[in-house]
């Protein structure tokens, strides 16, 4: 953690040196032109202060050079910031394949967190150094926003959705969790630590907490819940099979085709008539109070385990 | 040397309470808002330092968090609907557009007043609702925060904002109106002084914007009260919908609040430099263009929303563009002191400081519309710091230079030089003071609005804090000195600071009816080297 005092954030991810390049790139532009309209006020101000009441200064044309001149070299450079600062944006948001995944529940006013492994934490999240993190995120209630200085990266948390961010951190240590959107009496409370750990101690914290991954935790409620009568493995359920459903293209009624991401998952879980599988019948009760935002997850990471093997992906179904 | 006698003018032209609160005369009425938005901006400062007071240390020790969430909202919506959005508008530009124009009144005078009417009652409806017991939303009142958690004062407030944002519109509508038509004969569209362009700009977003913050409002009322599903997540709403309905007005109008002081600066700068304005189509222009993007860039409020990556493309493309015409009309400033014949009275200082607190404001709008730095800097205090070096640096700066160049017309009194210029630059330092570190403080990752920090945070804190007394003694400079030159100033001249445009040309303070004939216009805006200067230096004017 930070010291007593200090002027400039922590370097902790992938990202946060090129944030850092361009916010000193922006800075030496913001300071050149600050300083040189200062300069030539300060200037102006002094030479052609008034010496006489009886001053009269002859009248000093327009120029259409200046004007343009002034409006094309800042269009230039602001063009420039633009394209650079929108490739950061990109990689910010385009989450690599290989990425370990996270879930994120917010709520007022903590952080939950769940590895894939099945380990829980409320306000830490512990990572390996030098790999890539992918964080899916929801919240129980309110909007908030998941803040980690030292790897500059930002994402808002919204209710009933899916949002997501990623990071790789580049050293080992721990750093702040904000919340950045504020979300109440507690919202400064709602703060957490990211602790970076070697992949090997990473790996000795997980195995340190007993229990079932999160995907077995969510087969037991595939099985509770009772998805199991109607979404058979074999085809022939009330339900369409969920082999193979995550990232496949699914077919709807009425011809349009959706991909079968997180938040269609979640969506098909909380409000089923909201999309219906071409062929078959709206007949799926909603799940929606009886299933927390956790649990949601869990049932996720269990379909998201239930992989085709050999059959046409894009037959894909609920 | 003209001789002090009693005249009749709008101030003593009748007496009594009734003669104010029903008068139809634009200046009156000016004077109605000066005194208005004056108690706001002393409450909303009262806000803002018990915000910085608690600030002083990292943990939560002078009040509740519920109470702090409820100050610094409170803080920013006085501040944004009821000090900043009509404050050079409703005073100097109520009291100044017939003047320059050579009109008598308003196209509307009763319309005029309403609109004062209509201000004052939705600020008491949002004092009420905060005397009896606040509410704790931020002023950008956020759903499902604000629609399905919060239990403090939402409706009221927010019907008092809904009623103050049509005295907005109707202000802008008169404008408009009176901006078309009433012009004196030979005024033409580009003999304007860019005062009356840059209010004829932000007149237009607040008859376009404002019914959308309105209706917004009242979607917002409709779900809490009558509990439709709109923004709501849990019953098929969309929280971002609001979001982007809110930011549709509420990025806009802060060009209704930077605006009309780009228009101010445009008359010190020339005024006190004696020379036509550099570029004066292309500083009309920028203002007109500045209005129309303003509509354009509201999502970059929303980068880190997980809206479409090419969404926030346009939304990032378009927020650099809307910085150009901003920059433009601060080059042409500069331009125009070159070979000017300079003095430093209080108004130029405070141009001054507008210019360079307006420009490092602008610049560091460049960190929030690059979307790479946007995601780490938005929601913490850079974007505090940003937006307030454009608002206080730059709108109040102006409101103030504003104030004090026609001070003596609107009160017929001169305001003491010398404490004006000390009040000048304490404001300046103490600015800087409060706002510069909290620049550093946001890159190092403190987010707004929290009660209570991380310690590391603390000595820019402190810095902070220290910066917002010396600011707050600067602003009580004026209060007191303008306060005490209503008795004690000397009498002003018409034309005490040799200023071109129309409303130096009717004596100080002017008759009711503005002109004893109807000017005619023969020459630009500015035309300082064929101006008829009065030589009289302003020591001589008899102290009354």
């Amino acid at each position: 953690m930070p010291s007593f005092f200090q002027l400039f954030p922590e370097q902790a991810s992938t990202i946060s040196k090129d944030v850092d390049a361009l916010f000193w790139f922006i800075t030496s532009v913001s300071a050149f032109f600050s300083v040189l309209i200062a300069l030539l006020v300060i200037y102006f101000a002094v030479k052609y202060r008034r010496r006489s009441d009886g001053d009269r200064p002859r009248t000093v044309e327009g120029s259409l050079g200046l004007e343009l001149t002034w409006t094309i070299i800042p269009l230039g450079i602001a063009m420039m910031i633009f394209a650079w600062s929108a490739a950061i944006y990109v990689r910010i948001y385009r989450v690599p394949d290989d990425a370990m995944q996270v879930f994120v529940v917010g709520k007022q006013w903590m952080w939950k967190m769940q590895h894939m492994e099945g380990q829980r934490e409320i306000n830490e999240l512990h990572v390996p150094v030098g790999r890539a993190v992918k964080l899916t995120m929801t919240s129980e209630d309110v909007i908030h926003s998941f803040f980690v200085p030292a790897f500059r990266i930002k994402q808002d948390v919204l209710p009933n959705r899916y949002t997501t961010v990623w990071f790789q951190a580049t050293k080992v240590g721990v750093y702040h969790l904000f919340c950045a959107e504020y979300c109440g009496t507690q919202h400064a409370g709602m703060i957490g630590s990211i602790i970076v750990m070697e992949p090997s101690e990473y790996a000795a914290w997980l195995s340190g907490g007993a229990g079932k991954s999160l995907a077995s935790s969510g087969e037991v409620l595939f099985q509770e819940l009772g998805c199991v009568s109607c979404h058979r493995s074999d085809s022939g359920g009330r339900g369409p099979a969920l082999t193979g459903v995550f990232g496949s293209t699914v077919k709807l009624q009425g011809g349009t085709t959706v991909t079968a991401d997180e938040g269609y998952l979640r969506e098909s879980i909380l409000t089923p008539q909201a999309k219906i599988v071409s062929g078959y019948q709206p007949i799926m009760p909603t799940f929606k109070g009886l299933v927390s935002e956790e649990q949601l997850l869990q049932l996720i990471a269990y379909i998201k385990e239930q992989k085709s093997s050999g059959e046409d992906p894009n037959h894909g179904s609920r | 040397m003209e001789a002090v006698e009693p005249r009749t003018n709008y101030l003593n032209a009748d007496y009594g309470i009734k003669s104010w609160l029903l008068t139809k005369d634009h200046k009156r009425i000016a004077v109605l808002y000066l005194v208005s938005i004056t108690v706001m901006f002393i409450l909303g400062g009262v806000f803002a330092l018990l915000v910085r007071l608690e600030l002083l240390t990292p943990g939560p020790d002078l009040m509740s968090s519920d109470t702090y969430n409820k100050v610094f909202t409170m803080h920013g919506i006085i501040m944004v609907f009821f000090f900043l959005i009509p404050s050079i508008p409703a005073v100097l530009g109520n009291f100044l557009i017939p003047l320059m124009i050579g009109a008598r009144d308003l196209a509307f005078p009763r319309i005029n007043l309403l609109s004062w009417y209509i201000y004052m009652v939705g600020g008491i409806i949002t004092l009420v609702a905060m005397v009896a017991g606040g509410v704790d939303t931020g002023w950008t009142f956020y759903t499902p925060y604000s629609t399905a958690v919060s239990n403090t004062n939402v409706i009221p407030t927010a019907v008092g904002i809904f009623i103050s944002g049509f005295s907005s519109i109707l202000t802008g509508l008169n404008f408009i109106v009176t901006i078309h038509r009433m012009r004196a004969p030979g005024l033409t569209w580009f003999r304007l002084p860019l005062f009356v362009w840059a209010h004829y700009a932000t007149s237009l977003i607040m008859i376009l914007g404002t019914p959308v913050v309105a209706v917004t409002i009242l979607l917002v009322a409709m779900e809490r009260v009558f509990n439709l599903a709109i923004f709501d997540p849990t019953r098929g709403g969309d929280p971002l919908l609001f979001q982007h309905l809110f930011w549709f007005y509420s990025h806009p109008a802060v060009y209704i609040m930077i605006l009309p002081p780009m228009g101010v600066m445009s008359e010190l700068v020339t005024c006190f430099s004696r020379k036509r304005v550099f570029g004066y189509n292309f500083i009309a222009v920028s203002s007109l263009a500045i209005a129309l993007l303003g509509f354009l860039v509201w999502a970059h409020h929303m980068f880190v929303t997980g809206m479409s990556i090419y969404a926030a493309l346009i939304f990032s493309f378009l927020s650099f563009a809307v910085a150009i015409p901003s920059a433009v009309k601060v080059f042409n400033w500069t331009a125009t002191l070159y070979k000017g014949s300079i003095s430093y009275d209080a108004p130029m200082l405070y141009a001054f400081g507008f210019i360079g607190l307006f420009t490092i404001g602008g610049l560091t709008g460049l960190f929030l519309a690059s979307l790479g730095t946007d995601v780490h800097l938005t929601d913490t205090y850079f974007v505090v710091a940003h937006f307030h070096y454009i608002m206080v640096g730059g709108a109040i700066m102006g409101y103030l230079g504003g104030i004090h160049f026609w001070w003596p017309k609107i009160s017929g009194r001169m305001y003491p030089e010398a404490p004006a210029r000390v009040a000048a630059v304490i404001v300046f330092i103490g600015f800087n003071l409060t706002f510069f570190p909290q620049f550093i403080l946001g890159y190092l990752g403190m987010p707004r609005r929290y009660h209570y920090y991380p310690d590391e945070f603390q000595v820019l804190n402190v810095m902070s804090t220290a910066g917002a007394t010396i600011l707050g003694l600067g602003y009580l400079l004026p209060l007191t000195y303008l306060i005490w030159s209503l008795r004690y100033g000397a009498h002003a001249s018409a034309n005490p600071w040799n200023a071109t445009g129309l409303e130096w040309t009717t004596p100080s303070p002017p008759p009711t009816e503005n002109f004893h004939e109807t000017p005619i216009v023969t020459h630009d805006a500015y035309d300082y080297e064929d101006f008829d200067f009065e030589t009289v230096p302003l020591q001589e004017v008899k102290v009354g």
